[in-house]
């Protein structure tokens, strides 16, 4: 067609600079965060911070949060919250952790059990939100204390009185699920680098780092298929759509329930995911496991761009601000600033995400 | 009635025959009687005007033609053929398209994903199925043009658009998805000046592309602007359509008003709505 140049030259529109379409992107904020931090901690921090163990050392944090934290910000993108995420990671580490020392199931079958009994909370989370219209904020909050307390009194019959469950990694040692939950990675690549001096190796020749812990990878691969779904297929454009705007959505022939509980079972499978990870990681599991990583999932997801009313928002955010997340926790330790103004420097962080995401909202929509 | 000697009743194009045609349609709630008789046709590449003042029945009527109602008593001929919908999503299969007040657009979203919300296209199979951007940026560019709106690009958010511009992609999404059929609900009644004669002249454009066009509205001046015949709703009756030239803004007003309350209201008023 002759008019398809006509298009691309329209005198009455400005061409837009590329700062103008970076500022239009959801995660810039979380990754001008991930930047600045790097920044601050190069200067402050001892230089071990930014070699390869250090790196894993504040990845294996953000990772764990990040898993959540991504689920999170679809619901969140989906236009709900889930605040039982946390307590859905204690629950969850409970049901696998008896599944495999109590009832002494092979990952095989206790791992899918997990999964489905978290997806099936998780349905019912969204149901009930859908069904009564209630905000998912006041239904997630009563499942985060019913969880929680399921959890300890869950604990205390399947050890007979104790609020820990041990003997997870002697259940599991040498099932060959294991090594897909937990450990290192890439180990004879770690090995093979350190063999040509190209990465930090003890005198013995081994390397310092012995691979990249899994956590790591699942996170990494989580964040790409989530961005893939968000932006480039039609249940991506719809859980937009659902949290934008549920009636237009509907109007419009989107399937806007089945898309809220799908991603409520989603956040679940999440929390269960954390679960598993970690549970054979720590060999146990307790009944404080995932607590406020609710919080923290949010905030995440918040600093990565996502809007509180839904609608708005990136996977590849989140991803970062869980980094920011991580390096912010382990970076401390690395300086002689005192830890404990982590909390201080998160509910800041936290605070300029939300202006920050208002002032770009405004610029995107161009509200007037 | 002083509208007897100018009103043509149900008068059709000559040679055409009507896509829709409602006759004598009737609907109750309860003892509420909505429509007490409604006569419409719209048919291809014409614009319809359905005026009437508020609580004359404009609502019902429009839910019963997409769909959203059954008429309690009545007929509605599709193509000729008697038809039954059951649902909007009927309605909408058969070409008759609904653009309501609320437009259905989510203003955080860019123009192409609201234009293919719930009707995204894709390619590949099975985990490999993804959306087709490139098709729908550029579907969307196309149809936006054809409407006399050039997008700055196809991710701009709807929110960075105009009344009378989101309009206009709402139209040109229920045209590109095969709307026969159009029903516009008020398009103009919250627009200004510029938008509204944006959104007037793309009711022309649609009406040029074969598409029958039935707008919504209660300003008379917007109708006969655009309009080939108008049809008055007063109280759940129809008082007749008149062609486009037969009938002046003026008889127009007093039909929507219910004539002698208007005309005792005229002198007072002097002209001015």
């Amino acid at each position: 067609m002759a008019d398809v140049s006509e298009s691309v030259q329209d005198e009455r529109v400005k061409q837009e600079g590329f700062a103008t379409r970076l500022m239009k992107r959801p995660e810039l904020g979380a990754l001008a965060g991930v930047v600045a931090v790097t920044i601050f901690f190069l200067f402050t921090a001892s230089d071990t911070m930014f070699t390869l163990s250090g790196v894993m050392n504040f990845m294996t944090p953000a990772a764990q949060l990040g898993i959540l934290a991504i689920g999170a910000a679809m619901l969140m993108i989906g236009g709900e919250f889930d605040l039982s995420i946390g307590s859905m990671v204690a629950f969850s580490g409970l049901i696998f952790g008896a599944f495999v020392v109590t009832f002494g199931m092979p990952l095989v079958i206790a791992i899918p059990a997990t999964f489905a009994i978290a997806a099936a909370l998780g349905a019912l989370n969204g149901t009930i939100v859908l069904r009564t219209g209630l905000p998912s904020f006041i239904v997630t909050l009563a499942f985060l204390f019913i969880l929680r307390g399921a959890s300890l009194v869950g604990l205390k019959i399947a050890t007979g009185g104790s609020t820990q469950l041990r003997g997870v990694r002697d259940a599991v040692e040498g099932d060959f699920l294991t090594p897909i939950f937990s450990g290192d990675a890439l180990t004879g690549l770690f090995a093979w680098l350190a063999k040509q001096g190209l990465i930090d190796r003890f005198s013995s020749g081994m390397p310092k780092v012995p691979g990249i812990p899994v956590e790591i990878l699942w996170f990494v691969a989580f964040a790409l298929v989530a961005t893939y779904v968000l932006l480039r297929t039609p249940q991506g454009n719809w859980i937009f759509a659902s949290g934008g705007d549920e009636n237009a959505a509907s109007n419009s022939g989107v399937p806007v329930r089945r898309v809220k509980i799908s991603l409520f079972v989603l956040t679940a499978c999440c929390a269960t995911l954390v679960a598993i990870i970690t549970v054979i990681d720590a060999g146990s599991t307790d009944a404080r496991r995932g607590f406020m990583k609710e919080f923290e999932a949010i905030i995440a997801a918040v600093i990565g761009g996502c809007l509180l009313t839904g609608g708005y928002g990136s996977a590849i955010g989140a991803f970062f601000g869980a980094i920011i997340f991580g390096m912010v926790t382990i970076g401390l330790t690395y300086t002689t600033i005192d830890q404990d103004w982590f909390q201080v420097f998160l509910g800041a962080m936290l605070l300029a995400a939300v202006l920050f995401n208002n002032f770009i909202r405004k610029r995107v929509t161009g509200e007037r | 009635m002083a509208g007897d000697t100018t009103f043509h009743h149900g008068d059709p194009k000559v040679g055409a025959e009507p896509i829709v045609q409602m006759r004598d349609i009737e609907k109750h709630f309860g003892n509420i009687i909505a429509l007490a008789g409604v006569s419409f046709d719209v048919v291809a590449g014409e614009c319809h005007c359905l005026l009437g003042d508020n609580g004359a029945g404009k609502s019902t009527f429009i839910k019963t033609m997409s769909g959203v109602h059954k008429p309690t008593k009545g007929e509605i001929f599709l193509n000729g053929k008697p038809m039954a919908f059951s649902s909007p999503r009927d309605a909408m299969e058969a070409g008759i398209a609904t653009v309501f007040q609320d437009l259905a657009m989510i203003p955080l979203m860019s123009v192409t994903r609201n234009f293919f919300m719930g009707r995204e296209p894709t390619k590949g199979k099975w985990l490999t199925k993804r959306m087709d951007i490139d098709k729908a940026n550029t579907a969307t560019m196309d149809a936006m043009r054809e409407m006399g709106i050039r997008l700055r690009s196809p991710d701009q958010a709807v929110g960075t658009l105009s009344g009378g511009e989101r309009q206009t992609v709402a139209i040109a999404r229920a045209v590109y998805f095969g709307a026969k059929v159009l029903i516009l609900d008020e398009p103009t009644s919250a627009l200004g000046v510029r938008q509204t004669s944006n959104v007037l002249a793309t009711i022309d454009r649609v009406r040029k592309q074969g598409v029958g066009v039935v707008f919504i509205t209660h300003n008379v001046r917007h109708a006969l602007a655009v309009g080939d015949r108008f049809t008055v709703l007063n109280r759940g009756r129809t008082l007749g359509t008149a062609k486009r030239g037969d009938i002046t803004g003026n008889e127009l007003q007093d039909m929507m008003a219910g004539g002698q309350e208007m005309a005792a209201l005229e002198g007072s008023l002097g002209g001015t709505v």
